[in-house]
Formats: C-alpha cells, structure tokens, sequence
C-alpha cells in the first residue's frame, strides 16, 4: 500500500444474514459488495447515494465497528479488521441525524472526556473545546448540560467531538442531516476550513444531498446497492453527460404520462420523475435540444400543462440517474429491499 | 475517567437532596421487608442465629446487583440510552476496563447501601455485631476479592449483553434474581433441592457471602451446616480459586462476544430504548 493512501479497500463485502420467522430460511442482505476504494491522504472524500445503499455500513466497516464478510480494508495503513487497536487512534467519527452524548453532562465535560480517551492533555484539550465550539457557534453554551441543547446544537456539539482529537481520518457519516439551512452552511465552512488547516488530513464524508457532495468533496464515490458505480472528480463525472442536453419541466398532474412514455421517445436518453404538490417534476436528458418538440407534443397528446422548463447544466444526481436509470429519491422508495 | 462518567451518571439523575434520601430509604425499605417477612416466620425469634445469618447475607447482596449489573447495563445505557457505545468502541481505549470503570460508581453506591442497611440493623433491627470481635482483615480481604470477581462477572455478562439486541436490560437483573437463590443468601444452600445444590456450590458469591459473615459474626454463622466443616482459609482458598476460574472464563467469553458482536453488527445497534 502506497504510504500516501489514507484508505484503501479491496473487494470489501459485507452481508447481513437477515433473521426471519423459524419457518423461513434464513435471508441474506448484501450490503457491500465488491467495494474497491482509495483515497489520498488530504482529500475531503465524498460517497454519495440513497438511504440504504451501504455508504454506513461501509464507514461501519472502516471504523472497526463491523467485520467485513469479504475482502479487505485499510485504514491509515492499517487494516481495520486484524489491526484494530492501531487503526483507533488514527481515526474519528461522527454520525449525523443523532443526538448521542451524555445529556447529563455539560457540552464542556462531554467533550473533554472523549479528548481524555484519545490522550489529548487536559490543557490542550480545554483549548481546543473553546476554539472549535467558537467556531461552530457554541461556545456560549459550552457550560449547559448537553440535554438541555435543541437537536442541532446537540448534533455541532457531536461534530466538535469528532474534530477534536485531530485524527488523520475522519468520517462524517451524514453530518448535516436534520439540521436547518443555517447550521449546515456553518458545518460545510466548518470542514473546509479544519482540511485547509493541515494537508494531511483527510475527510471521508457520506451524504444523500448532491449540493453538498459536489460542494465539498474533490473526488466522489456514487454507491447503490451495496457496489461502488462510479469513482472520480464531480466535474469529471459529470462531464460524461454533457453530450445531452438537460432539461428540467414542471408539468400539471400527468394524466397517465409514465417515465416509460417518455424513454419510449427516441431522443430521450433518461427521465425522472417526482411528484410535486401542482403536478410533477421531470427531469430529461435528451440527445440533442431538438428532440424537446417531440416531449412537449406527447404532454399535449396526454393533455399535460408546462408550467416551467430549464435547461441545465448536468449535476451529480444526473449522473446518478444515469448510473442507476432512476433518481435518488426513486431508488430509495423502489430500490432497496 | 469512566469511574468518573459514572459517578455522574449515578449521582446527577436528580437533586443531591432526593438522591440522597433515595440512597439511604431504598436499602432500608429492603431490609425492613426482609426483617418484617422474618419476624413473621420466626414469630419474632430474633435472637437466632439465623436473623444474623440472612440480614448480613442480604445486606452484602446489595454489591452483587450493584457490580455485577453495574458493569454489564453500562453496555445497554451506553448503546440504548446515550448512543455512545459506537464512539467508545473507537475510541482507543480498553473496552473491558471502561465498563469495569463504569461499575466503579456503582460499588460506590453499593458500598453506601450497604454500610446503610447493616447500621440500620445494628441500630434498629436488633442485628448483634460485636466489633471488638470482627476479623477485619478477612472481612477486608474477602470483600476486595469478591468486588474483584463481581466486577469480572459483570463483564461476562456484559459480553453476553452485546451480543443480545433485545431485552439485554434484563440479562443482568435476572443472573443476580438467580444467584441470590443459589448463593445462599438468606437461607442455607442445604434448603435446596439435593439436586440444585452443586450449582450453588460452584458459585463464588456462596463462599464470599459465608466468609463475610463469618468475618463478622463469627461463629454464629458458622453453627449453619452449608460449609461448617470448612476452615475460613479454607472457604478463601475456594473463593479464590473460583474467582480466578470465573476471571479467566469472563475475559474469554467478552473477547468472544465482542468479535461476535462485531461480526453480527451489533456494537450501536438500538432497539429503540
């Protein structure tokens, strides 16, 4: 293994045997399969996909909370199954949409513990705990007792957690999930600026949003069922799309139109559709820009309005759809098991 | 640090002023059952030997639930309540000696309990301790080394916790509920069934609580039959003995559990607490 990878996998597997009832046979749940990552030391790494598509369970794996059932994995060159206690001091995690801690201690108290646990001298520990809770806007409530914080600040303070010990890796596993517009622009500044503060350390960082994928991460990995589909820079995979011409439509209620109404137009090479409180929401990718007369007169054979039509850059929830032939929001209601 | 957590944790749930009339009303209200449940079996002979035998007997109960869950509902508090076992887990830190740390704050409250109950049955309950007479160091070495084993297995059963995604709250609660009948307790093992007597006998906390009693009372506990043809070095020799096998056997089943645990993706798993 290159001394510059911060994490490497290979073939990384897990599966879930399911239990059911005595008469069923015993399921199983692929969770990962096949994964082959790596990723630089200083690189802020983003897996991208639906609810349920492995991105925890692999963090899972990293962190040495899981086994895997196949294949390995490395973490700051150590291997996360047969080296454990060496891969520990390296690493830190938070989990987002949580409000984990110790409601009976204060904000201040629950962090120090934890820097205790990682050795970080008591002075130095206090410090730290001041500047990063200054930085996240926490620093006046540094003395409440972490029950008495709403679910948000509870969640910044479980963010410092995982920042201050200083690890070389770092997993953000959703870490902007359930909190307000507010709070998640001060987290996605608060990361950038503790990865500019050193070169060494790198951020695997899991999310369903696209913006913040493409925001933060220099490369992405987009994950669904279990494999990784694509690996790279946002801008290079979504250059693999821009071939097409993207359009996104907000029609009245669609009368019977099916997303296979519409990848039965020859020019149409993708669609999606959400539903939306007036109609819905198409997203088109077609071959060329001509081919969008075609589309409209097939609303106006099943009497469906435009109310709205953009054309658009590609982003990384087209090359989503792309990948897997459906929308993140699709996948999670259809795909998953 | 975990001695400290859980100092906080046992201490902080209310007010020091309810917390402390808690502290000293529960374990009272225990014995005071027990002595009322005795006054009407015995009609009210509470001269014998055997009122001694089971108030003592009780009173030291208090460490076995106090450690031994202690130690093991740290892994349902930390996974179930708090959500924090996942960090603790890759934290580098000894997993076996936080929990260990964690039952620190409840042998503190155990110790508080008990030295409560056992006042309380010297000073109103007509329990005879003659002072002059105790063996301290017996007293003092049999307890260190009986904390020692209860705190060990409290870890095996918090292995076996990890590995339970439901009801492991009641794992803890139900191994103490089964060894204050096979332990000798509050009646002599030879009440039992000839038949479920090897199961008490293989149970350390039978020879702890004897020598206990022993090192306090005397030869009065010493009139029972259980163990009367044993020495006290004897009985310490035994207890030793069975708390290094108990140890040993406690250190392998948590590593066990706690690879499987891992293996079965059980470390932050909730049900919902």
């Amino acid at each position: 293994m290159s001394a510059s990878l911060a994490i490497e996998t290979k073939d990384l597997g897990r599966i879930y045997k399911l239990r059911g009832s005595k008469k069923e046979t015993r399921k199983e749940l692929v969770a990962l399969e096949g994964v082959n990552l790596t990723v630089e030391r200083g690189e802020l790494f983003g897996l991208l996909g639906p609810n349920g598509a492995g991105k925890t369970t692999l963090i899972k794996v990293l962190t040495t909370l899981l086994a895997p059932t196949s294949g390995w994995a490395r973490v700051a060159g150590k291997d996360v199954h047969t080296e454990p206690d060496l891969v520990r001091p390296r690493i830190n995690m938070v989990s987002g949409g949580e409000s984990s801690g110790y409601g009976l201690l204060t904000v201040r108290e629950n962090l120090w513990m934890f820097s205790q646990f990682y050795g970080v001298p008591s002075k130095e520990a206090n410090e730290r705990i001041e500047a990063l809770l200054e930085m996240v806007g926490l620093k006046d409530r540094m003395n409440t007792k972490s029950s008495d914080l709403s679910t948000g600040l509870r969640q910044k303070m479980n963010i410092v957690r995982g920042f201050l010990t200083e690890p070389e890796v770092l997993f953000l596993d959703e870490p902007t999930l359930g909190l307000d517009v507010g709070a998640m622009r001060d987290v996605r500044k608060f990361i950038l600026d503790w990865l500019k503060a050193d070169k060494e350390r790198t951020l695997l960082l899991t999310t369903h949003y696209m913006a913040e994928a493409e925001e933060l991460c220099d490369r992405v990995a987009i994950i669904n069922k279990g494999r990784v589909l694509a690996c790279d820079k946002p801008s290079v995979l979504k250059q693999r799309l821009q071939k097409d011409a993207l359009f996104e439509i907000q029609v009245s209620p669609l009368n019977g139109l099916t997303q296979q109404n519409l990848l039965d137009q020859p020019e149409v090479t993708k669609a999606a559709i959400s539903e939306t409180e007036t109609g819905a929401k198409l997203s088109l990718s077609l071959v060329e820009e001509s081919a969008l007369a075609r589309v409209i007169n097939l609303f106006t054979q099943k009497d469906v309005k435009v109310m709205n039509l953009t054309k658009r850059e590609p982003t990384l929830e087209d090359v989503f759809v792309d990948l897997v032939g459906r929308s993140m929001a699709e996948e999670e209601e259809h795909g998953q098991p | 640090m975990a001695a400290w957590l859980g100092w906080v944790i046992e201490s902080n749930w209310t007010d020091p002023f309810l917390f402390a009339v808690y502290s000293i009303v529960k374990p009272i209200s225990g014995a005071a059952i027990l002595v009322i449940m005795y006054g009407i079996i015995s009609q009210g002979n509470y001269e014998s030997a055997l009122f001694p035998y089971i108030y003592l007997g009780n009173a030291f109960y208090i460490y076995v639930g106090a450690v031994m869950t202690g130690v093991s509902w740290a892994v349902v508090d930390d996974r179930e309540h708090y959500k924090t076992l996942k960090y603790m887990y890759i934290a580098p830190i000894y997993i076996p000696l936080y929990l260990l740390g964690r039952g620190v704050a409840r042998f503190i409250t155990g110790s508080i309990a008990v030295f409560i109950t056992i006042a309380a049955g010297i000073l109103f309950l007509n329990v005879k301790i003659n002072f002059a007479e105790v063996d301290w160091l017996l007293f003092f070495v049999t307890l260190i080394v009986g904390v020692v084993m209860l705190a060990l297995l409290g870890l095996l059963l918090a292995g076996i916790t990890l590995t339970v995604a439901r009801h492991e709250g009641f794992i803890g609660e139900a191994t103490a509920g089964a060894l204050y009948i096979f332990s000798g307790a509050i009646f002599p093992l030879d009440v039992l069934p000839e038949w479920l007597r090897p199961v008490g006998y293989f149970m350390p906390t039978t020879y702890w609580l004897e020598l206990l009693r022993r090192s306090l009372v005397g030869n009065v506990a010493q009139a029972f039959p259980t163990l009367a043809n044993f020495s006290n070095m004897e009985i310490l020799g035994v207890l030793l003995a069975l708390s290094v096998f108990f140890g040993t056997v406690s250190i392998y089943v948590f590593r066990w559990c706690d690879a499987r645990a891992r293996e079965l993706g059980l470390i932050d798993r909730t049900t919902n607490y």
